[in-house]
């Protein structure tokens, strides 16, 4: 799989809520294939602080437009300065880097559990699970109803359920509090997962508990995101591995997770 | 058009831009960036004798206009470089040039003499610097005895081009690169990065596993240049500046305080296709300032 290194024009910035934001921009040359669970580097320039990339999930591509677009949470100066450009704007992107979600055997239950900005990856995989004949159930966290984003594109795929901390969506509590998971036997063959670690590592335990194969994709800090400068390791059962090569998509049972 | 051939002790590079040690993989990762045949040289990732896991997560902090990183040595070991990995990259047509380490002389002298026999590697690089290790590492690069104990024990049982890597954390670092020169070293690169620290003030924590890492990137720039000038003042081996290049204007600042090729580091991480943005940069300053080989840029500063 070629990566290319090109600078993108900003098509769109677009914000549903005040924190969060969907980029898309127009690539120069055809897109390359990309999978879910793939990310992009994003470089956001003229600015003395932010001096490395910054890793996203790349939520969605039109490849006959050249379209590649990202769901930003605005988390600290470089997610803030990238929602700040305009229409119009180049900016430097590396993709598609990373590994990418396994996919079941067609007919074969899922769960995906996402909160955050984790939920990017999910909308490529739930079209491909559906193709795949999947049956497929989106779990979405978050502290409030404004953080319970993409829905209605989830519900093409699958059911959509979520929690919040206050209870102004869904059912209240965290993920692993949903009804979803008190039943004896979880209705379910796989389970994906992403998001903030506590959340990945929650949904883990309960994947082992139920003997569900689970794949979660982590969030490690990196430098370079190709393979080159071995910041961005996790521990596996073969030794550290790195986050943007070897992963970001591990199954639970590869990681050294005391789960 | 200016020759961009570069003689360092003997051997010739096509060009004087090469890729810093631990900033380039083993070059396999920038295959699809560029083609790197067009590379002066290529340091792959410092290697010791046994495998190491390296430090634990966070190995990374941002800083300003850089970053420190405590990967410490992360490597298969010496045998799997040689069995494994040499292997798939030795069809290059640029220079491959290990860099190695050791907790002790002995492990040095090993992997030395490991790689001494693989005719088709010129060179090595002895990584007397780094600061992200317990043992060995800055450890015999800080202090000048250990930097020429090191220095003549490898050389004895290295018979190619020698390069030992200099650490920034010294007093005064003509002393050392003077000592390895008069142990065998046919000559030195530098610097290696400068050790820091970061702090989470939110969380009252250091940021890096290790507390301490080393700072790289163009907050270095100015520090890493002063060296070389200074060692290039103090010694006759040639040297290979590096610290904070991120591009030809930059490249072209180490050669004339004293560097005869330089080192790309913590800008590949930025942008993977820098060195060839720099190689051509370079003819394309030759041109305009009518040199007719980048050899004439060598120490060219007027104080
Ligand atoms: C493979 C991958 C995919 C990702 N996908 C998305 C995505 O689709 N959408 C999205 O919004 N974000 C995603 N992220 C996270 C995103 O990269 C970070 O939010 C971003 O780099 C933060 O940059 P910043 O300059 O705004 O934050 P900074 O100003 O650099 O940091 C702000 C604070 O957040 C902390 N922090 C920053 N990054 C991380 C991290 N990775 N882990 C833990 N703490 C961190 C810093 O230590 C600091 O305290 C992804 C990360 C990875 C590795
Ligand atoms: C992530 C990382 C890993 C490094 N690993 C090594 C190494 O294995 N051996 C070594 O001699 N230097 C290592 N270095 C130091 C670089 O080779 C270089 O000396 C330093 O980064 C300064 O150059 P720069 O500012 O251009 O990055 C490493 C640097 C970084 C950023
Ligand atoms: S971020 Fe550089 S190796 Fe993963």
């Amino acid at each position: 799989m070629a990566k290319i290194i090109k600078d993108h024009e900003v098509i769109e910035v677009r914000f549903p809520v005040s924190d969060s934001y969907i980029i898309s921009l127009r690539s120069p040359v055809e897109i390359p294939a990309v999978l879910p669970g793939n990310f992009a580097e994003i470089q956001i320039e003229n600015s003395s602080d932010v001096f490395l990339r910054r890793p996203f999930s790349i939520l969605d591509v039109d490849y006959e437009n050249r379209i590649i677009s990202f769901l930003i949470k605005i988390i600290g100066k470089g997610t803030k300065k990238l929602g700040e450009i305009r229409r119009g704007d180049k900016v430097s992107l590396i993709y598609p880097l990373g590994n990418s979600f396994s996919l079941p055997e067609p007919g074969k239950r899922v769960l995906i559990v996402g909160g955050g900005s984790g939920i990017a990856p999910f909308v490529q995989l739930g079209r491909i699970l559906k193709v795949n004949s999947n049956d497929v159930t989106f779990l979405i966290g978050g502290k409030s109803k404004k953080d319970i984003l993409l829905t209605a594109l989830f519900s093409e795929f699958g059911e959509v359920l979520s929690t919040t901390e206050d209870g102004s969506m869904g059912e209240k509590g965290f993920v692993t509090d949903h009804s979803v998971f008190k039943s004896e036997n979880l209705p379910f063959d796989r389970i994906y997962s992403c998001g903030p670690d506590a959340m990945m590592k929650a949904v883990g335990r309960i994947s082992k508990q139920n003997e569900i194969d689970c794949e979660v994709s982590l969030e490690n800090m990196m430098a370079c995101g190709f393979g080159a400068c071995l910041c961005c390791i996790t521990e596996t059962v073969e030794g550290n591995k790195r986050v943007c090569k070897e992963g970001p998509v591990f199954n639970i049972n590869y990681l050294k997770w005391e789960i | 058009m200016g020759d961009l051939r570069i003689n360092i002790s003997g051997l010739e590079f096509k060009n004087p831009v090469t890729t810093a040690s631990g900033t380039f993989g083993n070059g396999e990762e920038f295959d699809d960036f560029f083609d790197l045949n067009l590379l002066g040289g290529m340091f792959v990732k410092g290697m010791t004798l046994e495998p190491r896991e390296g430090n634990d997560y966070p190995r990374m902090a941002e800083t300003a206009s850089g970053m420190l990183n405590a990967v410490g040595l992360q490597n298969k070991g010496v045998d799997h470089f040689i069995d494994n990995i040499y292997p798939r990259i030795k069809h290059l047509d640029t220079h491959i040039i290990p860099n190695i380490n050791g907790s002790t002389v002995e492990d040095y002298i090993e992997v030395a003499e490991k790689l001494n026999e693989i005719d088709s590697i010129p060179a090595l690089e002895l990584n007397i610097s780094c600061p992200n290790v317990k043992a060995g590492g800055m450890l015999f690069g800080t202090s000048c005895p250990s930097a020429i104990a090191v220095t003549k024990a490898v050389r004895e049982v290295y018979n190619k081009m020698l390069i030992v890597k200099l650490s920034p954390n010294v007093t005064d670092i003509t002393e050392i690169a003077k000592g390895v020169e008069g142990a065998g070293a046919d000559s030195v690169s530098l610097i290696n990065t400068l050790l820091g620290i970061a702090v989470d003030a939110e969380k009252r924590k250091s940021v890096l596993s290790t507390v301490t890492g080393g700072l790289s990137g163009p907050a270095i720039k100015p520090v890493a240049l002063r060296m070389v000038w200074q060692v290039y003042n103090a010694v006759k081996i040639p040297i290979f500046g590096i610290g904070g290049i991120m591009n030809a204007t930059d490249a072209i600042e180490f050669m004339l305080a004293g560097a005869s090729a330089i080192q790309v580091g913590t800008a590949n991480f930025i942008d993977p296709q820098v060195s060839v943005k720099i190689i051509n940069g370079i003819e394309d300053y030759l041109e305009r300032h009518h040199f007719n080989s980048a050899n004439e840029l060598i120490g060219a500063m007027e104080g």
